[in-house]
């Protein structure tokens, strides 16, 4: 292991070799291969229309993506995202039609959900000593049943029947749509829709958290030598439960745009989301070669997904066969972050 | 009398690289007596067990048990030939959720000739024969995970034993038990030899080894240094063996201090240890030193806030001082180099730069935000000062040599001003250039601070120190300024003997 990073150093000084080139940018040539293949494989592929697809299908994704990377970096993991966002997105419509409130109270209400559903993770993880993979499990099934007992198990709409028999009739704010449904002129009228916005201000903003500030670079040696952390004067029970908690609002932010596009609380939307965003967070250890989780990286990964499956769809690839391609990916990513690298060994 | 060796190893060898970790050890274990090995760390006795239990394969040497050749390629062969070992971590040797009869079992499990159905009830008069030999007197129903350390060491033992092996080896058996814990083992222990099995004995406790030994073989640096089978044994002499000087290095001119910079009184770190008071001055550097398990690295902890002492009170230049974590101690000027960098120091994914900057985050930083010149200036000054041999500030830490990354360890502690530098072993795993490197650095910048260094080697301590004090028991035993010193009565404390010379 220390004679690859040797090499790779020298490499540095003098000339990369191939190998280090492929763990450098393999990933992003992949992905600039994957859309030229696309763009003449598929027809209508290479279009603003699927541009704006694939964008709105990568923020939501993406969000959460950004989020369990940063439980990823103090060496943690989050199952619960995918739930915490379903969860986050029956509250806001449950706040919306049912208690007939304003979009703000609607989005504060998610990112509650989101701060203490993370605190909680934290709490089980940290104090219980419960392993972080079984606890945000606990947590997803917890959510998968409490999101429902509001409304017996039925989807949030307007119009829809209550348990006791009344008629729900408040509905979902015009400025809530706005954040899944509308889009911003970007050289081409109507191309760049807000949820993109939002992904493009939180990847810049946990990217430069992670980076650039000592909050950061304490929460990466949380994860890579947690004892040696402690050594060094950081609070790591503090730093592990902030990681939760970021995971969780971000989570929570997902579910606000997926409500805000569905414009419905939809009990059976949802499904991928925790598989497409942990895909995309691991995908980011191999992009430039970082073998860590990092920003840049899961966007990129959230982006291949996100490309991915557009072109997978409409070259008329049946659904399941996209869940293999998706996984086949993800394992690739993986051999290259561990195996290629060299640095998976500690 | 070797002719009586009932095991014998000849000229064994092991290299791991460059790096020859046994230059050729010649060893005899006898039937029905107690071989007691010592070493510190780093000697090679790990590496020598190793290869005796099938686990490393030697570079070169014999081994003969029973005057056959003796060749494990695995260690289920050296089990099945008649060797079995014991290792230092206990649940190495036990299945925690499994019971006692199970355990002592186990091994029948598996393996040809084991039956495919599991039999209870053979299982419990099987596990009952083993342990009636023992004399082990633990419940055999009883889940493993829920006895105590001795029980579940009894257990590993009893489990070993169950293959009738000619020769046991017991890794530090005793560094995790209570004295009334480790009574019971012995008591096993003078069992077995009476049933003529050859045991070899690692250990560091001197009470254990007077207690035990029938003879005493010293390591050093991958050969015997000392064997000792003479009645009444000479344990200072096995100790000066492990430990005495080498080489007379640069030896220390001795300063004193007049101020007082850290101060403890009645400072109690174990139920039932003697409490501890020591002074340490501005501008001295004090080694303490002892064997491994006496409690050095406690005290280092206590000191540094990670560990809460039973007892006693502590004070920095003059001010009460009772840190409740590291964090604490960091912001009272107290910075350890903690023990074995690669679990408490070193964070793998960092460059050298991050590595020496991990406390001090908030003092490079703005809102926040860090200031990434000032970081790397800081790195750039402390490569320089402790002579880091690297390429940028940018490598990474495992493309350094040992002794290097100890450097940058020592780097990091050493970038911002401390009152008490506390090291814990620092010059473990290091070439003997980076150790003079290191222990001139810590001389030279010594000025306006107190320096404590922790050290089992007692060279390391006369080669840094102005002042050793001697640890043993989980007490200091001993103060020597390092000049002229009596090595005799500090040897004999190290052995935690009387004062008198055996010899």
């Amino acid at each position: 292991m220390s004679s690859s990073l040797v090499d790779k150093a020298a490499a540095r000084e003098h000339s990369m070799t191939l190998r280090d080139y492929a763990i450098r940018y393999g990933f992003i040539v992949l992905l600039i291969g994957l859309i030229a293949y696309f763009a003449v494989a598929a027809e209508g592929f290479a279009s603003p229309q699927s541009a704006v697809f694939i964008f709105q299908s990568v923020a939501i994704t993406g969000v959460l993506a950004l989020g369990v990377t940063a439980t990823l970096v103090v060496g943690g993991f989050d199952l619960s995202i995918g739930s915490v966002a379903t969860s986050a997105m029956m509250a806001a419509s449950y706040a919306m039609v049912v208690l007939e409130q304003n979009a703000i109270v609607a989005v504060i209400a998610c990112l509650v959900i989101g701060v203490i559903v993370g605190l909680i993770n934290g709490w089980l993880i940290v104090y219980m000593r419960v392993p972080d993979l079984l606890a945000t499990l606990g947590m997803m099934f917890l959510l998968l049943g409490l999101q429902r007992i509001p409304t017996e198990g039925r989807s949030i709409a307007t119009g829809m029947t209550m348990p006791d028999g009344s008629v729900a009739n408040g509905k979902f704010s015009e400025a809530f749509l706005a954040l899944g449904r509308h889009r911003i002129d970007f050289f081409i009228p109507n191309l760049i829709p807000v949820s993109v916005v939002v992904l493009v201000v939180l990847a810049l903003l946990i990217w430069f958290f992670l980076e650039y500030t000592r909050f950061g670079r304490m929460m990466y040696a949380v994860g890579s030598n947690e004892r040696a952390a402690e050594l060094a004067g950081a609070p790591v029970k503090a730093y592990k439960i902030w990681a939760y908690v970021i995971s969780g609002v971000f989570a929570s932010i997902g579910g606000i745009l997926l409500a805000a596009r569905l414009g419905r609380g939809d009990i059976a939307s949802g499904n991928n989301l925790l598989l497409d965003a942990v895909a995309a967070a691991l995908i980011g250890y191999a992009v430039l070669g970082a073998a860590k989780p990092n920003a840049f990286g899961t966007a990129v990964g959230a982006v291949f997904v996100g490309v991915l499956l557009q072109g997978l769809t409409m070259m008329n690839a049946p659904y399941y066969t996209q869940d293999f391609v998706k996984g086949a990916v993800l394992v690739v990513a993986l051999v290259f972050t561990f195996a290629l690298s060299g640095r998976g060994k500690r | 009398m070797g002719a009586d060796a009932v095991f014998q190893v000849k000229g064994l060898k092991k290299s791991f690289g460059q790096n020859e970790v046994l230059g050729g050890i010649s060893l005899d274990l006898f039937a029905g007596e107690v071989t007691v090995l010592m070493g510190a760390n780093g000697a090679g006795k790990s590496t020598l067990v190793k290869i005796v239990s099938g686990v490393y394969e030697r570079g070169a040497g014999t081994m003969r048990l029973a005057g056959q050749a003796f060749d494990p390629q695995t260690p289920a062969e050296a089990i099945r030939a008649g060797v079995v070992t014991v290792h230092q971590n206990i649940n190495d040797g036990v299945v925690a959720d499994l019971d006692v009869a199970t355990n002592l079992t186990l091994d029948r499990l598996s393996g040809r000739g084991a039956s495919l159905l599991f039999k209870p009830a053979n299982v419990q008069a099987e596990a009952r024969a083993v342990a009636d030999r023992m004399g082990l007197a633990i419940d055999l129903k009883a889940r493993v995970s829920d006895l105590s350390l001795a029980d579940r060491q009894m257990v590993a033992i009893a489990r070993a034993m169950a293959h009738r092996p000619k020769v046991l080896i017991l890794d530090e058996p005793t560094s995790s038990l209570s004295s009334a814990e480790a009574d019971r083992l012995f008591s096993l222990i003078d069992r077995l030899r009476g049933q003529g099995v050859a045991v070899l004995y690692i250990s560091h406790r001197m009470s254990d080894i007077r207690r035990l030994a029938d003879r005493i073989v010293s390591m050093r640096d991958g050969v015997v240094s000392g064997t000792f089978d003479r009645k009444p044994l000479d344990y200072e002499g096995a100790v000066n063996a492990m430990l005495g000087r080498k080489i007379h290095l640069d030896r220390v001119v001795a300063r004193s201090s007049a101020r007082a910079v850290f101060t403890a009184e009645g400072l109690q770190l174990a139920q039932g240890s003697k409490p501890i008071s020591m002074t340490l001055g501005a501008g001295e550097v004090v080694a303490i030193t002892g064997l491994v398990g006496v409690g050095k690295t406690a005290l280092a902890e206590t000191l540094f806030g990670v560990r809460r002492p039973l007892a006693g009170t502590m004070q920095m230049d003059g001010k009460p001082y009772a840190p409740g974590s590291a964090r604490e101690a960091i912001v009272a000027g107290v910075f350890l180099v903690a023990k074995d960098r690669a679990a408490s120091g070193i964070v793998g994914g960092f460059n050298i730069e991050r590595n020496i900057s991990l406390p001090f985050l908030k003092r490079m930083s703005g809102f926040g935000v860090m200031k990434k010149r000032a970081e790397r200036a800081a790195a750039r000054r402390q490569i320089d000062e402790l002579g880091i041999v690297c390429r940028s500030e940018k490598d990474e830490l495992s493309a350094l040599s040992g002794g290097n990354q100890q450097k940058v360890m020592v780097a990091r502690w050493m970038s911002q001003a401390s009152r008490l530098f506390i090291l814990d072993e620092p010059f473990q795993g290091v070439d003997i250039s980076a150790r003079r490197d290191i222990a001139a650095k810590l001389r030279a910048s010594a000025d306006g601070r107190a320096t404590l260094i922790f050290v089992t080697e007692i060279d390391e301590a006369l080669e840094t120190a102005d002042r050793i004090l001697v640890m043993s028991e989980q007490t200091i035993v001993g103060e020597h300024r390092n000049d002229n010193i009596d090595l005799d009565r500090l040897l004999a404390q190290v052995a935690g003997g009387p004062l008198t010379s055996a010899a």
